[in-house]
């Protein structure tokens, strides 16, 4: 047969292209990780000297030169905590109406799926200039308006409107994370309750609620993790580049870690002394959010196995 | 899985259960009342949004006041003035300038640089892990991947500002240390992460029949994925491409950090740049609530909420399609 011949030499050619694609793409996926690395490696070798017990616990000193970022690091927490407050409840109502009270084709919920999505892909900015516009020219307006006499109280940046801004940022990580877990619960859990007379919020509140918690923490921890990074949108509503004093109140104002190094990146007067400050600050910064999603990343494949699991 | 989640919901609802079960007492429809009402935040986050940043913007459209120095004519248009500040951002001279075209520019230079460098590199990765890699590698490399999605925006600024701004300029001797290419360099760490999944659930939406078919007549497997795989997961791909485009014009800290931030009109990559989330955030600090250069800025905010807002639909309802194909799939 003279067909014989070619096809061996296509097959020859051909194992070389495949070879060829599978180097490649195995390239990208090694160039990928060792941005990764990089940007890990150099930011941790940076800011492992600076990372004392004195940097964690001290103020700034001699205009951001010298010192800690005790107040940053206390002030992205509170805020975080403030943000979870809110997106934690807000985000977990949501997936439950969502998967539990809705059906499927309701509009309202599609309305709602296309909200969410969305609201996770407006440019982080926006919502800085929506918490400037709303919160603190509205909100906070009114507010003074009627209870403070005019006075600007919380008509002006604080961590009340920092934190409220973030948790809107942060609703669709919570509701993402919760409606999945939500949906793994098995029916018969629900039939179950159901048939034993429970009444639907019982068998919500009781049974599928304790079923999805595995995902509820993911997502408040991803969610905590997204809101310490963020810096854009607090920029205008509340965080300040120095304060001698840590926020006691609602409509303090407060230093985070993320703006921090901005700060110290962009409006240094003499970046020699204070790189070792900024290092310092990203690296701690990076360990926060770093630990807190491989811990949501940790919980989710354990609550992933045991769903499987179960079922 | 969806035809059966929908069973228990109206198993409850249905007649003959009602009668049998215990009454709802008010605390409990008090609370059923209030997730349903929580329930509405999003869609009132997103209308909200719209209203209060197009508020602030209003008087570029209304106010005389604003007219004096801006309206919508000399922030698109070429103007009245020629030469070298025809199309000039410089709100803050004697007589301030606002032309949205040299911001424009910036924010679609920094993009597409960004794009030119984490498109091939992620859409490799993801043909990889989905059509070669083993199993125990895809479980190493899927949450490591998810990690650098998780790391601050400012921390990947800071890092291009330090460690990329040196190295491109060392390989390039570019003019200006921070410029269009290493943010947009900087930019590709964060979208590296996000076309990576969404092509890689593409690529696995795509059935096993298709790959069987074609390796039973004879292709191997590049060619398979070359001429199979990825034509089918074209749609979702380009998807990746589009979030990617909406997150990157979006980016705030990394570009405010590494790009250099003058708002020059060229096409240099080697040149400092200016994008428009970078104008907002180091402009808005410093103006006066309500003046002109105040409602700019909330209208360039607006304009950037429209055009992604349009880019997130067109991907999420694409993404929406395939995660439903994957859902009966797999």
């Amino acid at each position: 047969m003279s067909a014989a011949a070619p096809p061996r030499r296509l097959v020859g050619t051909v194992r070389h292209g495949d070879r060829a694609l599978q180097t490649v793409t195995l390239g990208s996926v090694v160039l990928i990780l060792a941005m990764l690395v990089v940007l890990l490696g150099d930011v941790a070798l940076g800011g492992a000297r600076t990372l004392t017990w004195e940097f964690l616990t001290a103020a700034p000193r001699d205009g951001m030169t010298a010192g800690g970022v005790f107040p940053a690091i206390f002030g992205t927490v509170a805020l975080t905590l403030l943000m979870t407050l809110a997106a934690v409840p807000a985000g977990v109502a949501t997936a439950i109406y969502l998967t539990e009270f809705a059906s499927t084709e309701s509009r309202l919920a599609r309305l709602i799926r296309v909200s969410v999505s969305n609201l996770a892909g407006v440019p982080s900015i926006v919502f800085g200039l929506f918490g400037l516009g709303f919160f603190i020219a509205t909100v906070g307006k009114a507010i003074d308006g009627v209870a403070f006499g005019g006075q600007p109280t919380y008509g002006k940046p604080c961590l009340l409107w920092s934190s409220l801004t973030l948790a809107i940022l942060t609703l669709p990580v919570v509701v993402v994370a919760t409606e999945e877990a939500i949906l793994a619960v098995p029916r018969e859990l629900r039939d179950g309750s159901l048939a034993l007379g429970a009444t639907r919020m019982q068998t919500i509140l009781r049974v599928v609620l304790p079923e999805a918690m595995g995902g509820i923490l993911t997502g408040t921890i991803l969610a905590v993790s997204r809101g310490a990074g963020e810096v854009a949108p607090i920029l205008f509503t509340g965080v300040a580049y120095y304060l001698p004093y840590l926020p006691s109140h609602l409509n303090d104002p407060f230093m985070s870690l993320g703006y921090h190094v901005y700060v110290l990146a962009t409006q240094s007067p003499d970046v020699d002394r204070t790189k070792p400050l900024l290092y310092g600050t990203a690296l701690v910064l990076l360990i926060l959010t770093f630990l807190l999603n491989l811990a949501a990343i940790w919980i989710r494949s354990r609550t992933r196995r045991h769903s499987r699991a179960a079922a | 899985m969806s035809a059966h989640s929908a069973l228990p919901a109206e198993l409850a609802r249905g007649p003959a259960p009602r009668s049998l079960k215990r009454r709802p007492g008010v605390a409990e429809r008090l609370l059923e009342g209030s997730i349903r009402a929580v329930a509405l935040i999003s869609i009132a986050a997103i209308l909200l949004i719209f209203v209060f940043v197009g508020k602030e913007a209003l008087p570029l459209l209304t106010s005389s006041d604003v007219h004096r120095e801006v309206t919508l004519g000399t922030l698109f248009g070429a103007g009245s003035r020629s030469g070298d500040t025809a199309f000039a951002w410089q709100p803050v001279s004697t007589v301030p300038k606002y032309s949205v075209w040299p911001l424009v520019v910036g924010s679609l230079k920094v993009t597409l640089v960004s794009l030119a460098f984490a498109v091939p590199l992620a859409v490799g990765a993801a043909v990889y892990v989905s059509e070669y890699a083993p199993a125990r590698m895809r479980e190493v490399v899927k949450p490591a991947i998810e990690l650098l999605a998780g790391v601050p925006s400012v921390v990947i600024g800071f890092f291009a500002l330090i460690v990329l701004a040196t190295w491109v300029q060392r390989a390039f001797g570019t003019e200006h240390r921070l410029n269009a290419l290493v943010a947009g360099l900087g930019l590709s760490f964060a979208i590296c992460p996000i076309v990576f999944s969404v092509s890689e659930d593409a690529l696995r939406a795509v059935p096993r029949s298709y790959r069987e078919a074609a390796l039973a007549m004879g292709s191997t497997r590049a060619q398979a994925v070359l001429r199979v795989v990825l034509p089918a997961a074209a749609p979702g791909i380009a998807a990746s491409i589009v979030l990617g485009f909406g997150r990157a014009v979006g980016e705030t800290m990394i570009v405010v950090i590494a790009s250099g931030n003058a708002a020059l009109l060229d096409a240099s990559l080697g040149h400092s740049t200016r994008t428009i989330t970078a104008t907002i955030a180091q402009e808005l600090g410093e103006v006066v609530m309500g003046s002109a250069h105040y409602s700019v800025l909330f209208a360039l905010g607006a304009m950037l909420f429209v055009a992604t807002f349009v880019v997130n639909l067109v991907g999420e309802r694409i993404v929406h399609g395939i995660r439903r194909k994957l859902g009966t799939v797999s």
